[in-house]
């Protein structure tokens, strides 16, 4: 195959890690919500628990895009 | 090289702005990126002082907004390291500032953003993570290792524990780099993406025009996002920051 090639599947494989980072960042904010909901009055002293849940898991999917820059350009 | 107007990695090259000469080794050559750099610098100090200038005790509407950046950090540091973090607080608020202030210069278009180049944010993690380790160890002496081995496991789980806490330890300013970088390039990709799809498709003729409408409806919705990471990044930044510092203060929990 040629190199090229195989470069850009690589880089397309790569993108796969964003299903993943979509998966986690849906379950941290429907699982925030749904606990908000049953306690408002908790919601707001959870918020920065929420935001670095948000940060740690989209994480994985920008080392995914890390990754298929990686391939491409590296 | 029509590509080049249009090839969304091209923001990112960092080109001399200004050369100087060569001094002690060192190149003084002013790139694009130490240009930003010193605006961003620039910018929030003199930004800070000028909001802040008179320094009344009823604030005007001005200083308000400094006072308001000023609250907010403050109480995140104390909501994480508590009263202990008071004196952690000068760094948390230059980092939080200059990380913002360099990401919002970023998103005018023409300007360099800074925190898109890997060296700069894993500069700003390194200092972060040099932070922890001289806090951890003057405070703490070599109790600061207790934070590898947490208490109460099974004396046979610490062959595990062990290696895994050092790893994830070290692997924190990498982390830290690594998301801010990968963020703020990561957007300014996608929104230059988007406004060459809008160039190619209005070369089209009527209907390309027609059809460029939804390109540039979701460049303009993808930068109201990149204004919200923006900030989120930042907030993000220091909030681990705090998180780190406030572990080597209490190694043990």
């Amino acid at each position: 195959m040629e190199i090229e090639a195989a470069k850009q599947i690589g880089a397309g494989i790569a993108a796969i890690a964003l299903g993943g980072a979509g998966v986690g960042i849906g379950t941290i904010f429907g699982n925030y919500l749904a606990g908000a909901l049953r306690n408002p009055s908790a919601a707001a002293g959870q918020f920065t628990n929420l935001l670095i849940g948000f940060a740690l898991t989209e994480f994985t999917g920008l080392l995914g895009f890390v990754v298929a820059m990686i391939i491409l350009f590296g | 090289m029509t590509m080049l107007a249009t090839d969304p990695m091209h923001q990112f090259v960092v080109q001399p702005v200004l050369e100087l000469p060569t001094l002690f080794g060192i190149d003084l050559t002013i790139t694009n990126a130490a240009l930003f750099m010193i605006a961003t610098t620039v910018i929030t100090s003199f930004g800070l002082i000028l909001l802040t200038g008179r320094g009344a005790m009823v604030p005007t509407r001005s200083q308000s907004i400094a006072e308001l950046l000023y609250g907010f950090v403050a109480d995140m540091v104390r909501s994480i390291m508590g009263e202990e973090g008071r004196k952690f607080f000068p760094y948390i608020f230059t980092l939080f500032t200059f990380i913002l202030v360099a990401n919002l210069i970023g998103m005018f278009p023409g300007t360099y953003t800074i925190t898109s180049q890997l060296v700069v944010t894993f500069a700003l993690a390194l200092i972060s993570f040099t932070l922890v380790l001289i806090t951890g160890f003057a405070k703490n002496g070599f109790g600061f290792l207790k934070l590898f081995a947490p208490a109460g496991l099974p004396p046979l789980m610490y062959i595990l524990i062990i290696p895994i806490e050092v790893i994830s330890f070290l692997s924190r300013p990498f982390s830290l780099a690594i998301r801010l970088f990968a963020n703020m390039m990561a957007g300014h990709t996608l929104l230059k993406l988007f406004g060459g799809f809008v160039l190619s498709l209005s070369s089209l003729g009527a209907v390309g025009i027609a059809a460029a409408v939804l390109p540039l409806a979701v460049a303009t919705a993808v930068t109201a996002l990149e204004l919200m990471i923006a900030f989120l990044q930042a907030y993000v930044f220091a909030v681990l920051t705090c998180i780190y510092l406030n572990d080597a203060l209490h190694p043990t929990h």
